[in-house]
């Protein structure tokens, strides 16, 4: 009985990091990091700047070279060594990443954009429906469909990568700071979507320098300090734990 | 509604099957006009036009669409130039129509083109901004010193007397409207090609790599490979410019395809828009027309040489008026469309103030 449930256990990793290490040039920003994510969470990365918390999302998706190994439940079930395939097929494994800044595409329109965001599909009438979920549950894209991206508010712009990043219908995301420069209103708002988003099957791995608002929707949390993980735990047991209150969340 | 579909289909087919063709003949019989009323020099402007419309929409992918730097097209021209004089003399082909023949040697220009932009770019495209604008600077210089050093194509003399098209009685043709026509074929080929890219769904991977690099790679497009594919297909028409050129001087000299060549098509797209394949068209009938037409007649009457003046007047005045060039990333049709969306806003209020009026 325990057997089967260690196994089940296992089997609900969808992200499994270990002993990552990057450096740029002579700087080695992260130093042996290690966690998982199990399907179905919200697991958060908190940490100040130039911990390496961008760096571990990026590492994940390939986008810089590491030493370590990444493993990911692709969606067909099997466990892949994502450091053995090229950057490109990551996504067709089913892992978005939105990344830092938004990094929308600001001259094309907001529904180019969103189409670039299922380019590894071929699926044609589910990306249609999936476009249609999009505008279902955040109409404001709709009306301006067909308006430059770059033209939209910072907080549609924050709504559209994460809904761009949604149309490669990823079993992971990885959110880079969804927060960063915007009102805390919106950021509310962002959060809300985070939380549907994860409702709807969507394992979600996020980055945050608001720590407070991430350990408020995360499962799990990990705090990244210096290119290594300092302090995991949920993320009720992190909000009230007085070194994480000390460090993160202003310190009374 | 059945009926309606299939109406509309029609209409689409109808409007988007011949417009090229259209295109094609329109340009085709402007050259059969022109024939009778102008001058060899002013036919041999037209055809440069063309040719200058083939090079400025190509260099367009890769500098205004894919938004990396390239400096290098006057060599990819020069292999198209080369490789086009070499293979008109070929026993091989002597078996082809005349008319036929010249119709297909840009293929064979820009398919060596398209390997010399494949060598150059699987490895110099992993590198960014300048020193991407670098490599293709120097690989133009290697291409220029190479030809100039190699006695089998002229070497610095050059290659003389190159075969152009002739008459084509059966079709009406004369040798210039003939070439004409040969240059219409193959800017309208150009266009259309340039335009299905960059508006398809795969295309917008050029766009998003300028974009947002890093973006575009998290959404699963291969940014090398996608450069090497702009960089590839421009060489090609690069190439098919050149073989244009070609045959329409009739003399190829190594020093025709300077740094300063390159430099002449980038100014064009930057005048028209990079990034605007119907800018860059406009540009190239600005560029090539002022110096050769306006600015001569200008230097006759003043006796002093003021090209490289006004040329550069204009340059400058454009980048403080407007940077962006005559239309930006916009095309014509969007121009178009914003006009019409415009006038049917106008006529709304119009009609809105009428009722309001009998109210």
């Amino acid at each position: 009985m325990t057997e089967s449930k260690k196994e089940t256990a296992q089997d609900s990793t969808i992200l499994k990091v270990e002993n990552l290490e990057v450096s740029y040039g002579g700087i080695q920003a992260l130093k042996g990091l290690s966690f998982e994510v199990k399907a179905g969470e919200i697991v958060s990365l908190i940490g100040a700047n130039g911990a390496g918390k961008t760096t571990t999302l990026r590492a994940i998706s390939a986008l810089v070279p590491y030493k370590g190994n990444v493993e990911f439940k692709t969606k067909s079930g099997t466990v892949t060594s994502l450091s053995k395939v090229q950057q490109h097929e990551i996504v067709t494994f089913g892992l978005a990443h939105s990344p830092e800044g938004r990094g929308i595409f600001p001259n094309l329109t907001v529904l180019e954009n969103l189409v670039m965001g299922s380019y590894s599909r071929n699926d044609k009438e589910e990306i249609a429906k999936d476009l249609e979920r999009c505008f279902v549950s955040f109409p404001r894209l709709r009306e301006r469909s067909k308006q430059k991206a770059g033209t939209l508010s910072g907080g549609e712009q924050q709504m559209l990568a994460i809904w761009r990043a949604l149309m490669a219908k990823p079993s992971l995301l990885l959110l880079d700071e969804p927060s960063l420069g915007l009102a805390p209103l919106i950021v509310a708002q962002i959060f809300e979507i985070i939380k549907d988003v994860n409702k709807e099957g969507v394992t979600i791995l996020l980055v945050e320098q608001n720590a407070r608002m991430a350990l408020k929707v995360s499962n799990r949390a990990y705090v990244v300090e210096t290119g290594k993980i300092s302090l995991s735990g949920t993320g009720k047991s992190l909000l009230d734990d007085p070194r994480i209150v000390a460090s993160y969340l202003g310190g009374h | 509604m059945a009926a309606l579909t299939d109406q509309t289909a029609r209409f689409n087919t109808l409007k988007s099957l011949p417009a090229p063709v259209v295109a094609m003949m329109a340009l085709i019989g402007l050259g059969v006009l022109f024939d009778n009323f102008t001058n060899a020099y002013t036919q041999f402007v037209m055809v440069l036009i063309l040719t200058n419309v083939v090079l400025a929409t190509s260099l367009n992918l890769v500098n205004g669409f894919t938004g990396q730097f390239s400096l290098g097209h006057a060599g990819f021209m020069a292999v198209g130039a080369y490789t086009s004089a070499w293979l008109v003399t070929r026993p091989e082909l002597g078996a082809l129509p005349d008319f036929l023949k010249f119709l297909l040697l840009p293929i064979g220009g820009g398919l060596l083109a398209a390997v010399a932009g494949y060598i150059v770019g699987l490895p110099s495209l992993r590198l960014r901004g300048d020193y991407l604008a670098i490599v293709t600077l120097g690989f133009g210089e290697i291409i220029r010193v190479a030809l100039l050093n190699s006695d089998s194509l002229g070497g610095a003399r050059g290659m003389y007397g190159i075969p152009s098209t002739e008459a084509v009685p059966a079709l009406g043709l004369t040798a210039f409207s003939a070439q004409f026509a040969v240059a219409s074929v193959w800017a309208v080929i150009t266009f259309v090609t340039l335009w299905r890219i960059v508006h398809s769904a795969k295309g917008r991977a050029f766009l998003s790599v300028r974009e947002d690099e890093i973006a575009a790679e998290a959404m699963g497009i291969n940014i090398t490979q996608t450069k090497v594919r702009a960089f590839v297909i421009s060489a090609f028409f690069a190439g098919v410019g050149g073989s244009l050129f070609a045959h329409s001087v009739k003399y190829l000299n190594p020093s025709t395809f300077t740094f300063t060549k390159s430099v002449d098509i980038i100014i064009m797209i930057v005048l028209g828009g990079m990034g605007s394949l119907t800018g860059s068209v406009i540009a190239a009938v600005i560029i090539t027309i002022l110096p050769e037409m306006v600015l001569r007649e200008l230097q006759q009457l003043t006796g002093i040489d003021l090209r490289m003046v006004i040329y550069s007047l204009l340059l400058i005045l454009f980048m403080i008026l407007r940077p962006s060039g005559i239309l930006g990333r916009l095309e014509a049709t969007d121009l178009w469309k914003m006009t019409l969306g415009r006038r049917k806003a106008e006529d709304r209020k119009v009609e809105g103030q009428r009722v309001e009026g009998k109210a």
